[in-house]
């Protein structure tokens, strides 16, 4: 059984056709980009996948369940977690906290843990706490535990909201341009920091980034998206060379 | 050990050299070592000083009576006596609580020591608290005024602190907090009457007087209930869909509150309810506003409290968390509501008499000073915000409604210089405030 399956998804917003039936089908473990111009309906689909946009039409079905309709915190705790294209930290919370939260959806202690300090809920906290110091050393941002996230580095932020995704541990990981605004040497880090979660953790990630050489570099299939409709399908090679690819890319090759 | 005291006492010297202040150098060093159990132990026996010879003290000083309020009353109503006041807020309070503090630090230092490694937290709070209850008692004794205040003072905490949570710890805008208090107030109040005195309207007493005191903690907290049921109706529609309703919706809530009870002439209409039983005495309202500090202390520092200020700082983010944004501004605000119902009930059981008018625009403008004055997002903040305005209420009282001007000019003020108030997002442990100094 496929571990997502994405069929037929349409979106419209007004009368702008953002999305038309997009088709996708994920494998345990496989690792898939897509890419496509500025406003092609990228963050769309995930947004879609992760029930932030309700779909006009199609079926997402995760582990054999439709999931169309349902909230994104449910969608989440299910095991999908994604990153943000402009990150959504919580602005006066520390390092820690952030991981610490995306651990919401397991808390046992209750309203009168919460309210009263209950010996099961320090157990649980420190629980917590143990577990969200593995992620932020898996990352590399152990030093800022106790930082509070505006005022980190670009790049730091990043990994954080990264951490904080994994903290969910999910089964899917969604990024959305993980790159985006980084300087290259950030940029390589964050490169090598998304093949060790698929090395390590042998996650299956969707991954939407702009720049061909990280979508080349980490996967397997590529999917190209232009005006919400699938031009392009498959390996980078072949991607490299699609004609109809270039054409929509035409200028943006000079990124690469 | 000892190359830390020489190289502090080096460097004492050379400051000293520096800065030429000794006894203030002195002074500030020796203070800094003072434990939290070492300052209660300095008030308690100032104030135990004032009980008993402060009369003839103040007498000696030109003074009439006992300073009510430190002399602070003076600044408005007899300028002359201020210097008096000053004398004897320095004899009889600062002086003896000074050498008291300092030079019994050894010994509160190891009882803080030793409370901190051998007691559980919560114990270690409760005889910290008790030492700053019998403080207060004392310094209460003197006059009923005193009492009165400081009862006022506690009630403002808890609704300043219940307040914070929704507009400091979920970010949003409420005015609801005149109408949860006074849900809670009339409908303690009622419960006691009905329960537990000979009314015209509510007839014989159903219960025992005797029984009274005992019966009402359980009442405040169904008056609490009953008040977060009430929320319900600010909450749901604000929160079924994101944008800033809860502004509106709560004035309005706030204001239909307020009619509803004007109309209704079976608890007296405007003329106000009376007839309550004074149960909220000082120790009663003290260990209330305990609990409620301890409470909403513990929530905000839990990962589920938490989890409503990520709401705030970036929703769709914590949503795809896991958070479960929905249920996290309702569990807050309707923990928020509780309390405030609680504390409507406390005011009333002071009073013995309330009235819809004290529970409208003019106590919204009140609560929502001092949360802003003392800082969103902080326990310690709303603290210190009840109490700075509360007192500042008392010293600009002869000002009459005048005051209303300029405590308006201040919060702008602070609103300019700290958008979030004096002490915002700040969070301090418990542990950190108790612990031993040396
Ligand atoms: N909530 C929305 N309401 C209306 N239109 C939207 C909404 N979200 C996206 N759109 C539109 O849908 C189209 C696709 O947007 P989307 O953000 O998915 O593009 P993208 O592929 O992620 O582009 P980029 O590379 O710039 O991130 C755009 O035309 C955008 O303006
Ligand atoms: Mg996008």
């Amino acid at each position: 059984m496929p571990l997502l399956e994405v069929k037929n998804l349409t979106i419209y917003f007004g009368g702008l056709r953002a999305v038309h039936n997009y088709n996708v089908t994920f494998e345990p473990g496989q690792v898939r980009g897509l890419i496509g111009p500025n406003g092609a309906g990228k963050t769309t689909t995930f947004n879609m996948i992760t029930g932030i946009h309700r779909p006009t039409s199609g079926e997402i079905i995760f582990e054999g369940q439709n999931i169309v309709g349902m909230m994104p915190h449910d969608i989440a705790s299910m095991g999908i977690a994604r990153t943000f294209q402009n990150m959504r930290l919580w602005r006066h919370m520390t390092v820690m906290e952030h991981i610490k939260l995306a651990m919401y959806s397991k808390i046992e202690y209750g309203l009168i843990g919460a309210f009263f300090g209950t010996p099961k809920r320090h157990k649980q906290e420190t629980e917590f706490d143990e577990k969200a110091y593995h992620f932020l050393k898996l990352l590399n941002v152990d030093r800022y535990t106790n930082q509070v996230v505006t005022g980190l580095p670009y790049g730091v932020q990043r990994r954080v909201e990264m951490a904080r995704a994994l903290a969910i541990v999910p089964k899917i990981l969604l990024l959305d341009e993980p790159t985006a605004g980084m300087n290259p040497e950030e940029m390589l880090d964050m490169v090598e920091v998304i093949r060790q979660i698929k090395d390590e953790l042998k996650l299956t990630i969707f991954l939407i980034e702009h720049r061909m050489r990280v979508v080349m570099d980490l996967c397997e299939i590529i999917q190209t998206l232009d005006f919400g409709e699938i031009i392009a399908e498959g390996t980078p090679d072949e991607i490299r060379n699609n004609e109809r690819v270039i054409e929509a890319y035409l200028g943006k090759e000079v990124e690469v | 050990m000892k190359a830390t005291d020489n190289q502090i006492k080096n460097l004492e010297r050379v400051e000293k050299k520096t800065t030429g202040i000794r006894p203030v150098r002195w002074l500030r060093e020796k203070t800094r070592r003072v434990p939290a159990l070492g300052w209660l132990l300095g008030a308690l026996t100032a104030t135990i000083i004032e009980s008993s010879v402060g009369l003839p003290l103040a007498r000696a000083f030109g003074l009439w009576s006992v300073p009510g309020l430190f002399g602070l009353r003076f600044i408005f109503t007899s300028p002359a006596s201020i210097p008096s006041a000053v004398i004897y807020v320095l004899v009889v309070y600062i002086i003896p609580a000074l050498i008291v503090a300092v030079s019994t630090a050894g010994i509160t230092n190891r009882a803080a020591a030793f409370m901190q490694d051998k007691l559980p937290v919560p114990i270690n709070v409760i005889i910290h608290a008790a030492l700053l209850y019998a403080t207060l008692h004392v310094w209460g004794s003197i006059t009923d005024y005193r009492v009165l205040l400081l009862s006022f003072i506690f009630i403002s905490i808890m609704l300043t602190l219940s307040l914070n949570l929704v507009n400091g710890y979920m970010g949003e805008f409420s005015c609801s907090h005149p109408g949860f208090m006074s849900i809670g107030a009339y409908a303690a109040s009622i419960m006691t009457v009905l329960f537990f005195v000979n009314d015209d309207v509510f007839g014989a007493h159903i219960l025992s007087p005797v029984l009274g005191p005992f019966i009402f903690p359980i009442i405040l907290i169904v008056g609490g209930f009953i008040t977060s049921i009430g929320a319900l109706a600010v909450a749901i529609p604000s929160f079924r869909t994101r944008g800033d309703y809860l502004a509106i919706i709560s004035l309005a809530f706030t204001f239909i509150v307020k009619s509803l009870l004007e109309n209704l002439e079976i608890i007296g209409g405007p003329r106000g309810f009376m007839n309550q039983p004074k149960y909220a005495s000082l120790p009663v309202i003290f260990v209330w506003m305990v609990l409620c500090i301890w409470t909403i202390y513990n929530f905000t520092r839990s990962t589920l409290g938490k989890a409503s200020c990520a709401v705030r700082d970036n929703e769709t983010g914590a949503d795809a968390m896991t958070i479960n944004t929905r249920r996290t501004k309702m569990i807050t605000f309707l923990f928020a509501a509780f309390w405030a119902g609680v504390a409507g009930g406390l005011f009333a059981h002071v009073m013995g008499y309330i009235n819809p008018a004290t529970f409208g625009v003019l106590k919204l403008s009140e609560v929502l000073a001092m949360v802003y004055l003392g800082g969103l997002n902080s326990v310690l903040g709303s603290i210190a915000g009840a109490i700075g305005l509360q007192f500042l209420l008392e010293l600009l009282r002869p000002l009459a409604m005048l005051k209303w001007i300029v405590i308006p000019v201040l919060l702008i003020i602070v609103m300019i210089r700290r958008p979030t108030g004096l002490i915002a997002f700040t969070e301090i442990k418990v542990e950190d405030i108790l612990k031993p100094r040396n």
